[in-house]
């Protein structure tokens, strides 16, 4: 007997018991299904996060106070006052560091702002001259902060576009309005572009003023959250690393590195970092959804178990025809695999349907991984295989007047 | 054709031994037509089964063909229930999804025959027992007389040297029984070799030749003229 004709019986048989098979099948709906989802969600997010570290620059160097740690986990870095406006003054005028091009300075705190009956709690930037430069940011109206603003504490604003629209609506050009800060009246000069929202750190939802400003008039405090720095190009990055941190170290009076109350990292640190959480997260969800496939491929191996026990006469007569032990096995083997092949193809176009919905409705770029498509394909196949096996086997090893016999 | 020599058949449960098969010797030439008769627990299926390749002597030989079947192995046997005999079964044994066409295709399948010549064949068999009418009627559809016309089509289909049937008629009422028997008168004066294993006396009588099976032991071979 061909394949192709055992191919087209195994079809026919399921057909008939068609309830069972779909039932059968869910376990590797589902199995695939959310290996699928959870794979491209996995990667979409680690993309997301991959763009938006580059979006920085491939030559920025980020000093944060506290101990060597993840550069990523912004919220660790909040309680520490180890940096302070001089030290970023220190690194521009320093005679010893000639890799680095630009500093900048940075200290946020989350406060209210209100214009008229419109408030809204968001993060303030104290920022210094260089600041917009460094990171990239651009403005569709106005100026942003300078340094003279920064040397003279002026009380002016930048804001993103969604502060805009929370205070003053829309089609309104703020320039030249004044709002409150922390009850502290401030002049919006400028409106920085849209850079989009994606999820955390929204930089759309932003007000930057002068960082001497924020220090002493918003917020009372003398210490920083960042320094920026841009080595003068990509190769010089190791070296700017290390010339800051032994800089760093001196004016802190640390005698080695391990004793360091700040942390240099640059975006290929952060990247790794990264890269790392996301893909630590997307292998163990993905571990756990490929348990439900297991527990769909144990459901299988039972419902084949209950055909061949409900087919003995079929299987007996088969042999009384001629069948040989390898094409029982064969044909009950291509049953199950069919089965599972069916539910996998399924469980991909599920899988396929959930995380672009997932990905759209979260705004992470949508890349459904074709690799985890063809693999789960072959997976599907190979549970078929191996969960099917014993079913086939205990058929083919059915000795032919017994099973004939059988009721 | 068929040369049996003092086959036993043992079967041991739980100790207990019983002796379903004892020294059976008989031989069968081509184009015979006979009938195995004896009461139940004679033996009869057993044999039948042994004559069948469905399973194996505890003693004894089993030519057919001119080859001993007795020692080959489980893919040999399955070629053999292919090729050299044709089953009729008292419970027809069709599968019921598949139309009286398909069943009567499947040993063809097994015989490795191509699709085409299949159906040909399987068409031309169902002609020959009455039904080119009902190719593509399910099991369920037919009578369990034509259900046993099918069966037979089915035996025929990869010209076996002899066609067994086990108490083909056991589930017919009278009338349909009949026309099984003279189905089976026709294919032995068309050539075949038919053996018949019944209860039935009627069709002891047509056979022409009569083996009597008691306790195992066969008790009288007799020709009918």
């Amino acid at each position: 007997m061909r394949l192709i004709e055992i191919f087209e019986e195994s079809i026919s048989v399921l057909k008939t018991n068609g309830m069972r098979t779909a039932l059968s099948a869910l376990g590797i709906i589902i199995g695939i299904g959310s290996v699928i989802t959870l794979m491209t969600l996995g990667q979409a997010s680690q993309q997301s996060v991959k763009n938006r570290i580059q979006s920085l620059g491939s030559n920025l160097l980020i000093v944060r106070p506290g101990a060597q740690r993840s550069g990523f986990l912004r919220g660790s870095a909040s309680g520490n006052t180890t940096l302070k406006y001089s030290d970023a003054k220190a690194i521009e005028a320093s005679q010893r560091i000639n890799t680095i091009q630009k500093v900048a300075a940075e200290y946020s705190s989350r406060t209210q702002l209100v214009y008229g009956r419109n408030n809204t709690n968001i993060q303030v930037s104290g920022v210094t001259g260089e600041y917009f430069d460094i990171r990239n940011i651009t403005l569709t109206v106005g100026s942003p902060i300078t340094e003279q603003q920064n040397q003279n504490m002026e009380k002016v604003v930048v804001l993103g576009p969604t502060v805009v629209e929370d205070l003053f609506g829309t089609n309104v050009n703020p320039i030249g309005k004044s709002i409150r800060i922390n009850g502290t009246s401030f002049t919006v000069v400028g409106v920085t572009k849209s850079k989009g929202s994606s999820g955390v750190g929204n930089s759309d939802d932003i007000a930057y003023v002068p960082l001497q400003t924020a220090q002493k008039v918003l917020f009372g405090v003398d210490y920083i959250s960042t320094i920026y720095v841009t080595a003068k190009n990509d190769d010089l990055m190791e070296a700017a690393q290390n010339q800051l941190g032994f800089l760093l170290l001196e004016l802190h009076n640390k005698a080695t590195p391990s004793d360091a109350d700040f942390t240099v990292s640059s975006q290929a640190d952060i990247l790794e970092t990264a890269t790392e959480v996301t893909s630590t997260f997307t292998t163990l969800l993905t571990g756990i959804a490929a348990i439900s496939l297991i527990v769909g491929g144990i459901g299988i191996m039972n419902i084949m178990l209950v055909t061949v026990t409900e087919r003995t006469m079929e299987i007996g007569l088969r042999m009384s025809l001629g069948a040989k032990s390898r094409t029982i096995i064969t044909q009950f083997l291509t049953e199950a695999v069919v089965l599972t092949i069916t539910g996998g193809m399924l469980g991909v176009l599920i899988g396929v349907g959930a995380s672009t919905i997932i990905t759209k409705a979260m705004s992470l770029p949508t890349a459904i991984s074709y690799q985890s498509i063809v693999l789960s394909v072959v997976v599907s196949c190979l549970i078929g295989i191996i969960f099917g096996w014993y079913p086939a086997y205990k058929a083919s090893k059915l000795q032919p007047i017994e099973a004939l016999r059988y009721e | 054709m068929i040369e049996v020599k003092k086959l036993s058949k043992t079967y041991s449960n739980g100790g207990v031994e019983t002796q379903a098969l004892v020294d059976v010797s008989f031989k069968v030439e081509k184009g015979e037509f006979v009938a195995i008769i004896g009461p139940s627990g004679s033996g009869k299926s057993t044999l039948m089964h042994i004559l069948g390749a469905l399973d194996k002597p505890t003693s004894g030989e089993y030519i057919l063909n001119g080859k001993n079947v007795e020692n080959m192995k489980k893919d040999e046997l399955a070629e053999i229930r292919n090729k050299e005999i044709g089953f009729v079964f008292q419970s027809y044994n069709l599968l019921p999804r598949m139309s009286s066409l398909k069943n009567v295709m499947l040993p063809m399948a097994y015989g490795g025959i191509p699709k085409k010549e299949r159906i040909k064949k399987a068409e031309k068999m169902l002609k020959v027992v009455g039904l080119e009418d009902k190719l593509r009627s399910v099991p369920n559809q037919l009578s369990g007389g034509q259900k046993q016309r099918v069966a037979i089509a089915r035996a025929l289909t990869m010209e076996p040297a002899i066609i067994l049937a086990d108490e083909p008629t056991g589930n017919l009422p009278t009338n349909q029984s009949n026309e099984i028997i003279s189905l089976f008168e026709e294919l032995n004066k068309n050539g075949h070799t038919v053996i018949i294993i019944t209860h039935n006396d009627d069709i002891a009588k047509k056979a022409r030749r009569v083996l009597t099976l008691v306790d195992g032991r066969i008790v009288s071979d007799q020709k009918n003229i």
